[in-house]
């Protein structure tokens, strides 16, 4: 039963490592799975890997994204539209897989998963080459179903931090998380905000304080020098719904791949120049 | 059975809090407040007097002599939440989570609605406890109820038109959830009906249970014993729990809950969840739902706006897997004909939801002996349905 857990790359922790080493923030755009087709999913994620992602959150298309901005709920729309079911997700995973050790996390909502059979999905997914699982409405209360068979097929589940989460509870929720944290640094759905929450740089000192696990930063991030003020602090920085934008004002263009990958080079540039511009910003 | 939910919010399998973290910390201090607010005299006493004196509590059970002996079979009575102040059983449920509201100091109430019922009733109650207010509405609801977009923009509210997705009820609760997790600290989320995160099914049904309670001692005084059989349209179901819960330690009763089987049961224009759907996770809780088989929510169909939502409320849920309640379908055209018949033999014009419930009860009823006693919960008023009935007639206005 655990021979998956044993021979899991763990690939996320190892990533991690890595970075840390050499004093680096990691980069993770999000972008969601067949928008707008699994074909061009497949190649965004390798040109992101090549122009500095470290790692890919793959958003799984659910017809009723409650915790998303309408930039995300219109790549879901075009994701479903094209045919992105998790069975075919995971097929395109598992041919990314031939060519790319790149660390993937499937981000989406419960009820996709929780019908294709928690123990079933993740079996596949480990199978196909998936890292991690982030479930957006599923907090530790509920994700005892999906954690055990996660753990099992040594799947890391990431939880969610928020502005509104009282200290000790992120220090429960901390203990049950695995591969990293991701914090929402605002209190809202996803969506480009035009500045940082104010209180975020001790926000996540605090997280540090409660927390072994690297903690990454998301929502609200769209632009180079955001990610680059968020690198300065937290260990990964997530850029979602800017993707979600530039995919959906290039989809028909044939160099959206490469407009995807210059924009990504663009976030990892200031976020490679974060550290270096102040050493030791992290300890 | 009357003891549900338990701790972790669940009735057996269904409920639960299937949310983002970042409303986590306000559903718990809710289910706090919420405990503590109905153990204060000071609280219970305002719950009732605002009920007795705004709202027009107790509502009467009347008993159709008309309707019973044209149909020749079990008598059959109606608990006239269509008397409530704002036309429908909904003001129970938002006058006690206003006062809720007040009572954790936040200044802004929102909420999600259908057919306009429960944005009227939230409303109302912001206008009396002076709050802002701001509810979500599917954009195809809108059109169809403008009549209710009227009343509730009149009540000081504003009304936001929500034209993602399907453009319905289950949209409009998706983007009043969005603006909760952007507005959590100082907003109260009024969910119009028992589903939802926990605690909320729970503080729905309980705000809602004062319809059984009232039933049970009406029916007491009347016919000096308990009903047969009782009947409520079901969607989210808060009239239905409403009137169930006080009974469901009374297993003599039978209790129906009928679903909009809008255009037929064999196609997928309808909203028979229970009878028709699958379990799975929407909007905070595990529950039936309509959904493909990807576990896609699928889109709904009913004439009547107050039953178009995909899920229903986990305690509903719960009774048909433990067996204590039994489910059954109306279309559109049925609860059509019983919105006429109605009308025509008791001079009651029924929405359109609880003439569902109605035309169920007019099925059964002729089928079961005189001595058998129904109640029938008339959930709201027909008033706003009038365009969309008149429509189906083939009239214009």
């Amino acid at each position: 039963m655990d021979t998956q857990n044993n021979t899991h790359p763990k690939r996320i922790a190892a990533r991690f490592a890595e970075l840390s080493a050499r004093n680096e923030a990691a980069l993770i755009p999000y972008i969601v799975a067949g928008d707008p087709s699994l074909r061009r999913t497949r190649e965004l994620a390798l040109e992101l890997e090549a122009r500095g992602a470290d790692l890919i959150e793959l958003g799984v298309p659910f017809s009723d994204p409650m915790a998303d901005g309408p930039a995300n709920q219109r790549a879901a729309a075009r994701g479903l539209a094209s045919g992105a079911t998790l069975p075919a997700i995971l097929s395109m995973v598992a041919d990314l897989r031939k060519v790319s050790q790149i660390p993937l996390v499937l981000f989406g909502y419960f009820n996709p998963i929780l019908h294709y059979g928690c123990d079933r999905l993740c079996a596949d997914a480990a199978r196909a080459g998936i890292d991690g699982l982030l479930v957006v409405d599923l907090p530790p209360e509920e994700a005892r179903e999906l954690a055990e068979p996660a753990a099992r097929n040594g799947l890391d589940i990431i939880y969610l931090l928020a502005p509104t989460t009282p200290i000790e509870r992120a220090r429960r929720i901390a203990r049950s998380a695995s591969g990293f944290l991701y914090y929402v640094s605002v209190t809202g759905v996803t969506g480009a905000r035009a500045q940082l929450a104010a209180d975020l740089a001790g926000n996540v000192g605090r997280l540090r304080a409660v927390a072994s696990l690297p903690i990454g930063v998301g929502f609200g991030i769209s632009t180079p020098a955001q990610a680059g003020a968020v690198a300065a602090f937290a260990d990964a920085v997530v850029v979602g719904s800017a993707l979600s934008l530039l995919i959906e004002a290039n989809a028909d263009q044939d160099d959206l791949v490469a407009t995807a990958g210059e924009f990504v080079a663009t976030l990892k540039d200031a976020i490679r120049a974060a550290r270096i511009a102040a050493p030791g910003a992290v300890a | 059975m009357q003891n549900l939910p338990d701790r972790s919010g669940r009735f057996g399998q269904f409920g639960g809090r299937y949310v983002a973290e970042t409303l986590m910390p306000a559903l718990l201090e809710l289910e706090t407040a919420y405990k503590q607010a109905r153990r204060d005299p000071k609280f219970r006493a305002d719950l009732k007097r605002y009920s007795a004196e705004y709202v027009g509590r107790p509502t009467p059970l009347f008993f159709c002599a008309n309707l019973t002996a044209k149909l020749g079979g079990a008598k059959i009575y109606l608990k006239r939440e269509d008397l409530c102040h704002t036309g429908a059983h909904k003001v129970n449920n938002t006058l006690g989570q206003a006062l809720l509201a007040v009572r954790m100091g936040k200044q802004r109430i929102t909420a999600e609605t259908g057919a306009g019922q429960h944005g009227v009733a939230t409303a109302t109650m912001a206008a009396l406890f002076r709050r802002r207010c701001e509810v979500f509405m599917g954009s195809v609801d809108v059109e169809r109820q403008s009549l209710n977009v009227f009343r509730m923009k009149l009540l000081g509210a504003a009304v936001t038109s929500v034209d993602s997705g399907s453009k319905s009820l289950k949209d409009a609760l998706n983007e009043a959830l969005r603006d909760w997790i952007a507005t959590v600290r100082d907003t109260y989320y009024l969910i119009g009906t028992a589903a939802g995160p926990h605690p909320y099914p729970m503080i729905v049904r309980d705000f809602q249970s004062v319809i059984g309670r009232e039933t049970r001692r009406q029916i007491m005084a009347q016919e000096n014993r308990l009903p047969d059989i009782i009947v409520a349209c079901v969607n989210g179901g808060s009239n239905a729990i409403g009137i169930f819960h006080p009974f469901l330690g009374d297993k003599a009763v039978r209790l129906i809950g009928v679903e909009a089987a809008g255009l037929g049961l064999n196609g997928p224009m309808h909203a028979a969840t229970i009878t028709a759907g699958g379990v799975g996770v929407l909007h905070g809780n595990r529950t039936y739902l309509l959904q493909d088989e990807m576990g896609q929510i699928r889109e709904t169909h009913s004439i009547a706006a107050g039953l178009d939502y995909p899920g229903v409320g986990p305690e509903l849920a719960w009774l048909k897997d433990a067996g204590r309640a039994e489910y059954a379908a109306v279309t559109d055209a049925e609860a059509l004909d019983a919105l006429k018949t109605l009308s025509e033999t008791e001079g009651i014009i029924p929405a359109l939801e609880s003439s569902h419930a109605i035309a169920h009860a007019i099925k059964l009823a002729s089928m079961l002996p005189r001595e058998q006693i129904m109640v029938v919960n008339l959930s709201g008023r027909g008033d706003k349905d009038m365009q969309t009935v008149a429509r189906a007639f083939g009239v214009t206005l």
